[in-house]
């Protein structure tokens, strides 16, 4: 039997999502034509922009289509700064979370490296929320240097919803990105009520097709190009539109936002059922991150004393599939920053594992990784006892 | 039989997993990631710690059809290969860190990994063969003359060797690269590794040099007398005869070869080739790739002192612990910390690390 726990990686497409990619792959026509067929592809994109905007809180002219949820945290992060360091030369301070994704940490530490910028990092709590007294007090000491500062709407590792609204009113006119790769389609989003200056959305993980996203940018606010070649979306990015997936883009985020709050509920009580199975056997296991409001279906489990890729292969026997986080380039496994960033041990970093569920998992999947869950964990442990 | 396949990216490992993929067992590759900054090591187009290493190995594994996963042995290779690598130089020894490695890595960390998550075995594609004689499981040089590399796995103690399967011992590197060629494998005209995987420029000595410094001292002759200097006692070998840059012309023209190496004063002593001759050779912490020989017995044999080196006719006995050798002929050039490897005839019987020469 296989058992795919790893939706936070990508999810299987909805019905929706395969006939609409399906339907629009077949058109001829570059959206930026002033022909007929060129006109024809515009229509189906733009409307695909109204639907994802009226789904997310904006407004169409805000959706600036992106060829991934990682361009997109690039374009806001180096748009950012950029810009506001153009504008003004001490502002080379960028405020993050301690725990983004790597789609945010990667460019802010290139920045840093390469391009003198100044970062400072939120911490978080051992519950997974950043820090606001902190964050108040980073903001405080440095307003008048700081480009931007990003949070993640959701963390991706443990699925705890951070509290944006909070962040955006400590910033005050300091632009506030977040990354609501994981939020979007799974929880309440709403871009206008949030505040924030800048979101990213990715299609594939709810629903959608691989490879398309977008950045919600604010109306009249501009960040520095990283593309150039043709300014298609609003001179910010450039690229001939990849109408067929943004049209399935559009489709996968009615079809999640339909059936959204029902999802939800349910996820959460499958996610509650795996985590009672694995501890019905496995009693001295914890859940990171085991606080509400977060993702539904994301369970980050320390199993102490494992080595979690050791689990990972076992599992993978198994036919179930999990995750252990991040892997650098070369794919060795690293023990999760954001559960260092939470205070978890080295240690206990390297033994956590995470089960993303999705609207396909059944309860039958559930109990088959029940039922090996002991003996994978129980040679994961001697293979860990005899380093 | 559920197995562990070591796969470096390179094409031997490949055909390694592959073949034991044929044999029935069930395989799941796994490359080892020996740095954890994959940059840190790396050597250009080859090496072991490569990125492009790392995707050469998962590809091998697609195509083979087998789980593919990446072990994080960094740690351990640092500390046990690396470091060591370091400080055996810096003792004036010279140590072999494939053979380290071997032991310590792919045979130790990785294998007892393997068994405690309930596999059976390390498939790897080293070219030596294992056979079951009246002497139990025992191991044998390879079929390639010029790829066996039976002297690089005699560190490795039977229990080691009953969970390691080396397909390819008795077949040449010419017929694998064509057996990769056939079987898909894009790895197959992939060059050979050479030199020590993490010295990138393949300099040695200058990769010494970076990390142990430069710390000048004096290269004196066997009487003591100074006939010049040196940068650093560590980047000689013994026997080794160019560039000492001795400022003092030698009597007679008669060349000159490192014949010690003394790390506490930071001296190299130089003298006549004569004063080189090794008759005998003693060994400590001797394994035992088979039975044990009987201690206090003389058994004749052959004493292999290099990775490619000539076999050397030999008697030895051990007292258990050490390995004491008299060569029939004099050997010229021998370093301590180097492996002493025993034959009888194609069969390892086992190794020890060089300690003193006679
Ligand atoms: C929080 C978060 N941000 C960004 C990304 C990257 O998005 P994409 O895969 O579209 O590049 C992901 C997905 O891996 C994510 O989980």
């Amino acid at each position: 039997m296989a058992s795919y726990f790893d939706h936070a990686a990508t999810t299987p497409m909805s019905k929706a999502a395969i006939e609409a990619l399906n339907q629009q792959i077949g058109q001829l026509g570059n959206a930026s034509s002033l022909h007929t067929q060129g006109r024809s592809v515009r229509k189906a994109v733009e409307e695909a922009r109204e639907s994802i905007a009226r789904i997310a809180g904006a407004s169409p002219s805000e959706i600036v289509f992106t060829g991934s949820g990682t361009e997109a945290n690039n374009l806001a992060i180096k748009g950012f700064y950029w810009k506001r360091l153009g504008e003004d030369s001490a502002r080379n301070v960028i405020i993050i979370s301690a725990f983004e994704h790597h789609a945010i940490l990667d460019p802010v530490e290139w920045l840093e490296e390469h391009e003198g910028a100044h970062v400072i990092q939120i911490p978080v709590t051992r519950d997974g929320i950043v820090d606001l007294e902190a964050l108040r007090d980073i903001v405080d000491h440095n307003r008048a240097k700081i480009a931007v500062i990003a949070v993640m709407h959701s963390n991706n590792e443990i699925g705890t919803i951070q509290p944006i609204k909070e962040v955006v009113e400590i910033a005050g006119d300091i632009p506030v990105h977040t990354d609501a790769v994981q939020s979007f389609g799974k929880v309440e989003f709403n871009f206008d009520q949030l505040g924030v200056t800048s979101a990213t959305l990715s299609a594939h993980k709810i629903g959608g097709p691989l490879g398309v996203a977008a950045l919600i940018l604010q109306r009249g606010i501009d960040v520095t190009p990283i593309l150039h070649g043709g300014g298609q979306e609003r001179d910010i990015r450039s690229g001939t539109l990849n109408a067929p997936a943004i049209v399935s883009f559009a489709a996968a985020a009615q079809d999640a936002e339909l059936h959204r709050v029902q999802r939800y509920a349910e996820l959460r009580t499958m996610r509650r059922y795996l985590i009672d199975a694995i501890r019905a056997v496995l009693p001295d296991i914890w859940v990171n991150g085991d606080i509400e409001p977060s993702l539904p279906g994301i369970a980050n489990i320390t199993f102490p004393g494992t080595e979690s890729d050791g689990l990972l292969l076992l599992l993978d026997a198994e036919g179930i599939a999990s995750s252990t986080g991040s892997a650098c380039s070369a794919g060795v496994p690293r023990p999760s920053h954001v559960l260092l960033a939470m205070g978890l041990s080295e240690r206990d970093a390297r033994s956590s594992l995470r089960f993303s569920i999705g609207a396909s998992n059944t309860r039958s999947e559930i109990d088959h990784l029940a039922s090996v869950i002991e003996s994978v964990v129980d040679r994961a442990r001697a293979a860990l006892a005899r380093q | 039989m559920k197995v562990i396949a070591a796969m470096s990216g390179g094409v031997d490992s490949a055909v390694a997993a592959a073949r034991a993929v044929d044999a029935g067992h069930e395989v799941i590759g796994v490359h080892l990631a020996l740095s954890s900054n994959p940059q840190k090591y790396r050597s250009g187009a080859r090496g072991c710690c490569t990125i492009e290493d790392s995707h050469d190995a998962r590809r091998a594994a697609d195509v083979i059809g087998i789980p593919f996963y990446i072990w994080d042995m960094a740690e351990e290779f640092h500390e046990g290969v690396v470091e060591n690598f370091l400080s055996e130089y810096a003792a004036g020894r010279t140590p072999n860190p494939c053979l380290r490695c071997n032991e310590k890595i792919k045979f130790a960390a990785v294998l007892d990994r393997a068994r405690a998550l309930g596999f059976d075995a390390v498939v790897t594609g080293h070219y030596a063969q294992m056979r079951e004689t009246d002497l139990g499981r025992t191991m044998h040089r390879a079929e390639d003359p010029l790829k066996d590399q039976s002297y690089v796995l005699a560190v490795l103690n039977k229990t080691q060797l009953d969970g390691a399967i080396f397909p390819l011992g008795d077949t040449h590197k010419e017929e694998v690269r064509k057996e990769a060629k056939r079987r898909g494998l894009y790895v197959a005209n992939k060059p050979d590794s050479h030199d020590i995987c993490f010295v990138p420029s393949g300099n040695n000595a200058s990769w010494l040099h970076d990390r142990l410094g430069t710390e000048t001292g004096p290269i004196v002759d066997e009487d003591g007398t100074k006939l010049g200097e040196h940068q650093g006692a560590y980047t000689y070998t013994i026997g080794q005869r160019k560039g000492l840059n001795l400022t003092v012309p030698a009597e007679g023209g008669v060349p000159r070869y490192v014949l010690k190496i003394e790390p506490v004063t930071n001296t190299v002593v130089v003298g006549v080739k004569e004063s080189l001759a090794v008759s005998g050779i003693v060994g400590e912490k001797a394994i035992w790739c088979g039975p044990a020989p009987e201690p206090a017995t003389q058994y004749r044999g052959f004493s292999q002192i290099r990775a490619h080196g000539q076999p050397l006719a030999c008697t030895y006995s051990t007292d258990g612990e050490s390995i004491t050798v008299a060569l029939d002929e004099p050997l010229f050039g021998l370093a301590t910390g180097q492996g002493l490897v025993i034959y009888d005839g194609d069969r390892v019987v086992g190794s020890a690390t060089i300690s003193a020469t006679l």
